[in-house]
């Protein structure tokens, strides 16, 4: 028997899609029930208090968490967002409803072994809820009172070899599409990546150092799937310089039917025959293609490598062989002066072993963004009160075509003094010598 | 809101365990609270940090950046760390009497 009455929620138990009550109704039963007799460490009945003051916001159309919350663990700054209950006394079961970020593997591969430890943990100390995952990548344990979080956290260290993800005025934890694990078109290691770089920044990860968060994202091409360009103050994305392979039978084959185009991904529908000029050589952003006598062309110089033919005849088509990848900063979201994606700073940068040229580009903004960040002023807004020449200056990147997407028309335009003959030292008078006033 | 009673004061904190009021703070409070963060005993370092915090905050309204606090203090982050294991603002702020870090957290 439910703790409290749900009328609105139970709706959400109807129609096709998982339901995210059903599931927390079925885990207060479970914690109701307790088969394996554990001695609960947060209110047993946590998950039913959620239901019901979920049930009375529903009802008024209001939050029921307090402002804020300031908990964690000893040695770090951030990782713990903690949250209080608005009516504690009507739902003792969420007073404290601390969310915990674990660090999650890159890509997100897991062994059953893995998550059964964590939830042996967690059915015991936490709540019994998670999300899976948070939208910068972890683990989100979600729902546990202040005492238990020395526990978990030693828990996890110690017998799970797992850490804290980030939170607060630091760098948060990095995330990876799957790239080389499973997919043709990655081009570099984005897990070894972003595992390489979350170990060597643990300090900034776990102890706010900066005027306020920063995040890493590294997607193994332009189709980012991990939306590093959106989603990230840093953004690695995957390329190539050389020529995109082509190999001819496969797009014979593409022609005649045998291939699917974008791999089946369009078979919901009836388009028709696949046609490779209005689906391939005509959608072209830069017309660098050419079906001329049953063999396709591409003119490397102009492609430049959106991934719309090799999504659409990945058979056919692959990425080159000369790979690294491009960075690009500065995506946040509108608070406080706009949304902003990432820009273009370096064109094209060596994407392997230690990655210590991203390392040298990221370490080269840091050290200019913790001096001329204001507080709680993303990269992506020090980047337009100070300009991308100053970005490009500090990364040490000369500044080309590639960094604008054109160029700007106003003519206010600074220029240093060392570049203008005879510089800003001007005497009023020498100038009245030729003009009378 | 909790009230505490210690060495015969009383101080309003709320659920995170941070003073409701500034002006409240007094020494009692520093040693009230240190054990909960971690500190045995308050050194010359220490106290050299809380007087920066609240000699800032008395003049700016506001906590310092923690590069700020570096900066003046002469203490590296890691030292912070290691004098007040949960950091500048958990740590510090809290035994400062400063009011409770907000925002995104």
């Amino acid at each position: 028997m439910a703790k409290h009455a749900t009328p609105m929620l139970d709706q959400l138990e109807t129609g096709p899609w998982p339901s995210f009550v059903s599931d927390i109704k079925q885990e207060a039963a479970m914690r109701a029930a307790n088969p394996k007799g554990l001695d609960y460490q947060i209110p047993v009945d946590c998950p039913d208090d959620l239901l019901g003051v979920l049930e009375l916001s529903y009802n008024d159309g209001e939050t029921h968490w307090k402002h804020g919350g300031i908990v964690g663990v000893f040695g770090y700054g951030g990782g713990v967002i903690g949250r209080y209950c608005d009516q504690p006394e009507m739902f003792p079961g969420v007073a404290h409803f601390h969310t915990v970020r674990l660090n999650q593997p890159a890509g997100k591969y897991y062994t059953t072994d893995f998550l059964r430890q964590l939830c042996d943990i967690w059915d015991l100390r936490g709540s019994g809820l998670t999300n899976m995952h948070g939208a910068t990548g972890d683990i989100v344990l979600l729902g546990t009172t202040t005492p238990q979080l020395e526990e978990i956290f030693w828990e996890v260290t110690h017998n799970m070899d797992n850490d804290l993800g980030g939170s607060g005025s630091n760098l948060r934890t990095p995330a990876a599409c799957l790239g080389e694990s499973r997919c043709e078109y990655a081009c570099y290691d984005t897990q070894a990546a972003s595992y390489n770089l979350t170990m060597e920044y643990q300090d900034e990860l776990h102890r706010p150092a900066f005027p306020y968060k920063f995040k890493f994202k590294f997607d193994g091409c332009p189709n980012g799937c991990v939306a590093a360009m959106a989603r990230s103050d840093f953004s690695v994305v995957g390329t190539w310089k050389d020529s995109i392979k082509i190999d001819q039978e496969a797009v014979a084959a593409y022609v005649a039917g045998e291939f699917k185009p974008n791999a089946g991904a369009h078979s919901g529908k009836d388009w028709g025959a696949f046609d490779i000029e209005a689906e391939v050589i005509n959608r072209c952003p830069s017309a660098a293609m050419k079906w001329e006598g049953g063999k396709l062309a591409i003119d490397r110089s102009e492609c430049v490598r959106c991934m719309h033919c090799i999504n659409t005849m990945p058979r056919a088509l692959h990425i080159g062989d000369e790979r690294g990848a491009s960075i690009l900063c500065g995506a946040k979201a509108p608070i406080l002066d706009g949304a902003q994606m990432s820009s273009l700073v370096v064109p094209f940068v060596e994407a392997k072993g230690d990655f210590d040229e991203i390392k040298e580009v990221v370490e080269n903004i840091w050290d200019w963004w913790m001096e001329e960040g204001k507080n709680r002023e993303r990269l992506g807004e020090t980047m337009r009160r100070l300009s991308l020449q100053k970005l490009l200056e500090v990364v040490g990147q000369e500044p080309s075509a590639h960094n604008v997407q054109e160029p700007r028309h106003n003519p206010y335009i600074f220029f240093k003094e060392e570049e203008v003959p005879g510089g800003w030292d001007r005497d009023i008078n020498e100038y009245r010598k030729r003009h009378q006033r | 809101m909790a009230e505490i009673t210690y060495e015969g004061k009383t101080f309003e904190v709320d659920e995170d365990g941070f003073l409701l009021k500034f002006e409240e703070w007094c020494p009692e409070w520093v040693d009230y609270v240190k054990e909960s963060e971690g500190i045995s005993e308050i050194s010359e370092d220490h106290q050299k940090i809380l007087d920066f915090l609240q000699d800032y905050y008395r003049k700016n309204g506001i906590a310092p950046m923690v590069r700020i606090l570096s900066k003046n203090t002469g203490f590296k982050l890691k030292q912070v760390y290691e004098l007040f294991p949960s950091g500048p603002g958990k740590g510090a702020c809290k035994m400062a009497g400063l009011p409770k870090p907000t925002g995104c957290v």
